[in-house]
């Protein structure tokens, strides 16, 4: 049967291309590409590399900024959970953050960069009663050499991540009773979370923080807008070079991309001695039985910092928005003099190819995506055996990262004579659209009571009917949520589209980033506006429209 | 709906690894309602998992299961002919009362709409298909179900401690509304409970597991 194969498929679409893309990097990096006529296995592109002026300098920031945004994004999140109380504020807090996932990050990246750079918000507003500029100072705080603000973007984009990864995983260690129970010991409630639930939450969403480690230790578009440029982050470099006009370059980039690699191998391994160091220290702190101190502080590091971050991210889309209606702006003014429609006047023209181009990219890779992962789950389903091993092969294309393998699947597919195509685009954002989609969905698939397919068939519906007209109807709200996650992780690539499209297809993402050098932040904040709205659009259908559907079922309002 | 129907039970025996968990021997006559009683964890539900096609692949089973003379042991869920009923009334959420009848009748009979309507009157509910099955009544939702499985034409029915979740005032009315549906339909049925008032009421022999 055609199910039985979606699970082999699936593993098949996303280990081949990470291997075979691998391999292709790994062969060139020791000089051998015979393409370019290079046959004999040689160190030259490694001595190369680390003839590179400011390589260990990229590595550094590369491994500081990834476990750095990841330690600082997983404290504000557990902070923020041991201290939720399910008060308004904490609800309030919870559904701003939700839309914050589906923001690409190259536009989470802008916001924050018109926000702290010496001419943005936070320095108009500061200026000149605080600071005493009348002039923007000559500060390198976007772009800085330690590669804070790269941190910062990175930290206000996983916060949503890992805060959704974990309220997805909560209900299943009933926190309630566990807390209640901690309390009738005499534990304070936010310490209580700190010593009863967060152990038990951690392995559940260690694979999520994994990705993260592997995402921002070799992140690009982020790294393009907010990180260090003399010199940049190894990702950053890899790509330059890879794009070198010089094809010798490639070599010296296969080179960089092993080393890459090594970089967030070596995150993943740093991170995992200190998750033992921390387990050791919390069962230290968790034994000593302290009921009381420090309850104040963890509680309201809890509302403090989300809030921070939550506010930072918004107030950047609403600067992305005032930027692109400027008029003339003088620098210490807080807002602008006047306002004008003639930066969207002029983008408009040239909107239109880019973001049908996204929306075809998006629409084919999620819903193949979104096939698959319903093929491979309804499988489960019918044969009734726990979910197959081999699926933790769907984090692969979340851990290794993209410029590691990219560059060499590249190569596979110039080699097999595959044309630059929007096909060949959606194929490679597929690798990393399926995972997410297949992920969010297959919580929802898995809680679904058995009973209802069982009692379609007892009434006589063959298995195909009782999954068209019971299942994927009673199941339609997480399908839709699905794919709009699906469609905002595919408008969000940057790199696959980039390379796959050898710079021939534009979609929002590679044009809004390729305009981070120009510096006209008018036009900057026109795209990057366009794409942070599109993925929204995903939402707000896969939000309205079970409601508008099921207006006359009340038994479907809930999720099921 | 007045044909006849046997269901026969012929050396059944289920096991988890070595545990036996249910043996039964027995034969259901058109019309009878079997009871099978036992504690919680006395195999029960495997029992109705096994005779519906629905047995979890941890679990070994012999024996052969006749519905008319014909074995159904092999077949799939879908094409046994068994009816069932839940301890929910399990109406899907997504379709109207109509819809939820409309789903279990076979074919593409021409006066589907016509048996519907009727069907609803015959409850007590005439009027009600278009209605949203969240807006029934506890007893109004046991009800549609009840119908629902009879619209499907099954040749045989287990029930699953169908009454337990219903109020007490409610749950002798609706037994009787359900054994004499079932006896009018000529059904054998199987009922699986762990109360004693519905293996009274329901009023055949009574089967005792008791692992």
């Amino acid at each position: 049967m055609m199910l039985r194969l979606a699970p082999v498929l699936i593993v098949l679409l996303l280990v081949a291309p990470i291997l075979a893309g691998l391999g292709m990097v790994l062969l060139p990096a020791f000089g051998y590409l015979p393409a370019l006529g290079r046959e004999s296995l040689t160190l030259a592109p490694w001595q190369a590399l680390f003839a590179e002026p400011g390589i260990w300098r990229s590595v550094t920031i590369s491994l500081a900024s990834g476990l750095l945004a990841t330690a600082i994004s997983l404290a504000v999140v557990l902070l923020y959970l041991a201290a939720a109380t399910g008060s308004r504020l904490d609800r309030w807090i919870r559904r701003l953050v939700s839309p914050l996932l589906s923001i690409p990050h190259a536009a989470a990246a802008f916001g924050l960069a018109f926000l702290i750079s010496p001419s943005g918000l936070v320095a108009r507003l500061a200026s000149p009663g605080l600071t005493g500029w009348e002039r923007p100072p000559d500060l390198l705080i976007v772009h800085d050499p330690w590669g804070l603000s790269l941190i910062a973007g990175l930290v206000i984009k996983e916060i949503p991540f890992l805060l959704l990864m974990s309220l997805a995983a909560l209900p299943q260690l009933d926190p309630e009773r566990r807390i209640a129970m901690a309390r009738s010991l005499g534990y304070r409630p936010t310490l209580a979370w700190w010593k009863v639930v967060a152990p038990s939450l951690y392995p559940l969403i260690r694979l999520p923080v994994y990705a993260v480690i592997a995402y921002a230790s070799s992140v690009v578009d982020v790294a393009m807008i907010l990180g260090p440029t003399l010199p940049p982050t190894l990702a950053v470099s890899i790509l330059t070079w890879f794009s070198d006009p010089d094809l010798d370059k490639r070599f010296l980039a296969s080179a960089g991309a092993i080393l890459q690699l090594g970089v967030t191998a070596a995150a993943l391994a740093i991170w995992w001695g200190l998750e033992r160091a921390a387990k050791r220290l919390m069962g230290l702190w968790i034994e000593r039985g302290e009921r009381h101190r420090g309850e104040t502080c963890l509680h309201l590091a809890g509302k403090l910092w989300i809030l921070l971050a939550t506010v930072i991210a918004f107030v950047g889309i609403a600067g992305l928005a005032i930027h692109s209606v400027a008029g003339f702006w003088r620098f210490p003014e807080a807002l602008p003099e006047s306002f004008t429609a003639a930066h969207w006047a002029r983008v408009l023209p040239s909107l239109a190819g880019p973001v049908a181009s996204t929306a075809l990219i998006a629409l084919c890779a999620t819903l193949l995506a979104m096939a698959l992962a319903l093929a491979a789950l309804e499988h489960e389903q019918r044969s009734r055996r726990p979910p197959s091993r081999a699926l933790w092969l769907l984090y692969l294309p979340l851990i290794v990262p993209q410029v590691a393998f990219l560059f060499g699947l590249v190569v596979v597919m110039e080699q097999l004579g595959m044309r630059p195509t929007h096909a060949l685009v959606a194929f490679g954002h597929l690798l990393f659209v399926l995972p997410y989609v297949f992920l969010s969905l297959s919580e929802a698939y898995r809680r679904f009571d058995p009973r209802w397919s069982r009692l379609a068939l007892t009434l006589g519906a063959s298995r195909n009917g009782a999954f068209w007209r019971i299942r994927l109807p009673m199941l339609l709200a997480p399908i839709l949520t699905a794919l709009a996650v699906g469609l905002a992780v595919s408008i969000g690539q940057y790199l696959p589209t980039q390379l796959l499209g050898a710079g021939r297809i534009t979609t929002v993402t590679t044009e809004a980033v390729s305009l981070a050098a120009g510096g006209n932040r008018h036009v900057i904040g026109v795209w990057a506006l366009v794409q942070a709205c599109l993925p929204l659009a995903g939402f707000i259908i896969a939000i309205g429209l079970p409601r508008l559907l099921w207006s006359r079922r009340r038994g479907m309002q809930g999720a099921p | 709906m007045n044909a006849t129907h046997r269901l026969e039970l012929r050396d059944i025996c289920l096991q988890l690894g070595d545990q036996v968990l249910v043996e039964l021997d027995a034969e259901i006559a058109p019309g009878e309602v079997l009871t099978v009683m036992g504690p919680s964890g006395s195999g029960k539900s495997t029992l109705l998992a096994y005779l519906a096609g629905f047995l979890a692949p941890a679990f070994q089973a012999r024996g052969r299961v006749m519905l008319d003379g014909r074995d159904i042991s092999g077949l799939p869920a879908e094409r046994r002919g068994i009816g069932l009923l839940f301890q929910d009334p399990l109406l899907f959420p997504h379709l109207s009362v109509g819809g939820n009848l409309r789903f279990g009748m076979p074919g593409a009979s021409a006066d589907k709409a016509a048996r519907v309507e009727q069907a609803l009157a015959n409850i007590g509910l005439a009027g009600f298909g278009a209605r949203d099955p969240a807006t029934l009544s506890g007893g109004q939702k046991a009800r549609v179900a009840l119908m629902r499985l009879l619209l499907s034409a099954p040749c045989a029915v287990l029930l699953d401690e169908p009454f337990s979740r219903l109020d007490t005032h409610l749950r002798h009315e609706m037994r009787r509304l359900v054994f004499d549906r079932l006896r009018e339909a000529g059904l054998p049925s199987l009922l699986v409970t762990h109360d004693a008032e519905d293996a009274e009421d329901a009023g055949g022999r009574v089967i005792e597991l008791s692992h």
